[in-house]
């Protein structure tokens, strides 16, 4: 990448829209609002200033490939479409809708979307398959796989690493959304993860870490692709669950969130700095 | 031709195909010296084999995989079932030493419920050739379907010439009014010699070797049911979920009853040995099955079954 000054402004305004639109998902119903809020800057970033995907060449084989295997986190890739303009804005409204295909996990009835995903532990292998048809027809598209951090429990994970690292997948980056909580824990105190940059570079993988809601650091990073020669890229971005929102930021109860119509609008008053809201909705454990 | 022989000359002529395996090579020795890069091996990982066989798929490539039977429908089952079944993707799922032809290995080799969990998988097709020589002439079709597919991998060798091949229908080999036998796989070389002993003994005896397990052939389930005293389903599979199975669907869907005697492992893994000393104590000699429907043993003596050329 060779971008000489990033839009840094322009990109954490659209960050922004995004967590709106995220909050907004998060009634009628509700969503995965905190692993959304740690995903939506990188996302944002990724569509942004890294990866050559727009409207019109979905169709392209050339076109790189974004794989969101954490799924949950969907509402930030919605919010992005809709940013970009590659998703009609009114139709968030449809979330949950029947009538529509706006729901929990990413599915491939919304244009854009290269794989659905829920079942954690997938798309590190998809994204495999597509990486390794890329290579042998000499292609330079670039793959991207996000993950979560509780989704590397996962066993098909490792095994992914194992696979990407024996066929040199250069062309392959494994962003890990790194906002240190599993569905109802902090992982460290579950399942530890850490040292994770350890972990990956002993599976042969070339790894970055960095602060997943700067935008300076996103673009250091990612400028350095691929970051070695023959080496899957490992980028771990460090995020805060619920971040933008303190309310709800690195909460381990607020994982799934189903708010009333008040809490909402004080959310999106919050997100803009004016207040910290009460919330009063009950904690949902949904697994 | 064989199943190797095929493989390769179809992935030679057809630059979508893509061979890949879970470091199970038996079926394809020769095939990475031919193929380069097209030939991928991912070690002994069923579920990322799957899974990049979906991401191939979705490049425009059709993957034929290779992995053990039970391996490849149980430890990977939830990636064939979603990264396979939900998107349609045309991944070819070869299954080595499926059933009886596990042999030796024992209970965790034996894909005992394989055709009951992948044709319980929506989009998937499954089929089961009865020899080598059927499962060359059935692949040609499967793999040029943009369906996924599971085929139970029969390599043993015949002496019966197959009919051509059409998705969906079986191969009717006789008919007859007394008894017809349905079965699929290998036993299918059990039942040519079971219907001789019961020819001899003057029934008129159907056999049917059904090919296509989904989609099925009903119109050869109804006839056989309606149209013979007793119909005999012979697989090397659990009885819940296999060919008795269809055939009960079948005949409630129209309304219809029947007659049937299973052959078929009920709530059991069967006996771990070398194929014919499992089919004899299992009870699924050519001998033993006409006995069984005949009530009587006769002095037939069993032809020799002959050994698999390789386990694993």
């Amino acid at each position: 990448m060779q971008s000489v000054s990033l839009p840094t402004n322009q990109l954490k305004a659209r960050a922004l829209k995004v967590r709106e639109h995220i909050v907004r998902m998060s009634t009628d119903g509700g969503c995965f609002v905190g692993a959304s809020l740690s995903a939506a800057d990188l996302i944002v970033y990724l569509y942004s200033e890294f990866l050559n995907i727009n409207s019109d060449n979905l169709d392209d084989p050339e076109r790189d490939y974004l794989f969101l295997s954490k799924g949950h986190d969907v509402p930030a890739l919605y919010g992005t479409f809709v940013e970009l303009g590659l998703l009609e804005k009114g139709r968030l409204k449809n979330h949950l809708s029947i009538n529509d295909h706006i729901y929990w996990h990413p599915n491939t009835h919304i244009p854009g979307i290269e794989f659905h995903s829920g079942s954690l532990g997938h798309l590190p292998s998809v994204a495999i398959g597509v990486a390794m048809d890329i290579k042998i027809k000499g292609g330079k598209n670039k793959v991207v796989c996000i993950m979560g951090d509780g989704e590397l429990d996962e066993g098909t994970c490792w095994e992914a690493l194992l696979v990407a690292n024996a066929y040199k997948l250069d062309n392959l980056i494994f962003v890990i959304d790194r906002n240190r909580f599993q569905a109802n824990m902090a992982t460290e105190n579950l399942i530890p993860l850490e040292p994770l940059v350890d972990k990956f570079k002993a599976f042969g993988a070339a790894v970055k870490r960095i602060n997943g809601h700067s935008f300076k650091a996103l673009h250091e990073a990612f400028s350095a692709y691929p970051f070695e020669s023959g080496k899957l890229n490992v980028v771990i971005a460090d995020t805060v669950r619920g971040k933008g929102i303190p309310s709800i930021e690195r909460r381990a109860d607020r994982w799934f969130c189903n708010f009333n119509a008040t809490e909402v609008a004080d959310l999106l008053k919050e997100l803009h700095g004016e207040h910290v809201t009460q919330l009063t909705s009950e904690t949902l454990v949904v697994r | 031709m064989s199943y190797e022989e095929l493989l390769t000359q179809t992935a030679l002529s057809d630059e979508r195909f893509i061979v890949m395996t879970a470091e199970n090579r038996a079926l394809v020795r020769n095939i990475p010296g031919k193929l380069g890069n097209r030939f991928i091996d991912t070690g002994i990982t069923e579920q990322t084999m799957i899974g990049a066989a979906a991401g191939l798929a979705l490049r425009g490539r059709i993957p034929v995989v290779h992995a053990l039977a039970s391996f490849l429908t149980m430890r990977a089952f939830e990636f064939v079932r979603t990264d396979a079944g939900i998107p349609n993707l045309p991944l070819k799922l070869s299954s080595f030493i499926p059933g009886f032809l596990s042999d030796g290995n024992g209970p965790t080799h034996q894909a005992v419920e394989d055709v009951s969990l992948m044709r319980g998988i929506p989009n998937m097709t499954v089929f089961a050739p009865a020899d080598e020589d059927d499962l060359v002439t059935m692949l040609p079709q499967i793999w040029n379907h943009p369906n996924p597919s599971y085929v139970r991998i029969n390599t043993r060798k015949t002496d019966f010439q197959h009919s051509p091949f059409e998705p969906g229908k079986a191969e009717v080999v006789s008919r007859g009014d007394d008894v017809t036998i349905l079965t699929y796989g290998l036993l299918f070389e059990q039942a040519l010699i079971a219907i001789d002993i019961l020819k001899n003994e003057g029934l008129s005896v159907g056999l049917v070797n059904m090919r296509s397990l989904k989609p099925v052939d009903e119109q050869v389930i109804l006839q056989a049911t309606q149209g013979s005293n007793l119909t005999v389903t012979l697989e090397d599979h659990f009885l819940t979920g296999g060919l008795y199975s269809i055939v009960a669907e079948v005949l409630l869907k129209h309304g219809l009853a029947a007659k049937v005697l299973p052959f078929a492992l009920n709530e059991k893994w069967f006996k771990p040995s070398l194929l014919p000393s499992v089919l004899q104590h299992e009870g699924f000699t050519g001998k033993q099955i006409a006995g069984k429907i005949l009530g009587y043993n006769t002095r037939i003596v069993q032809p020799e079954i002959s050994i698999p050329q390789f386990s694993e």
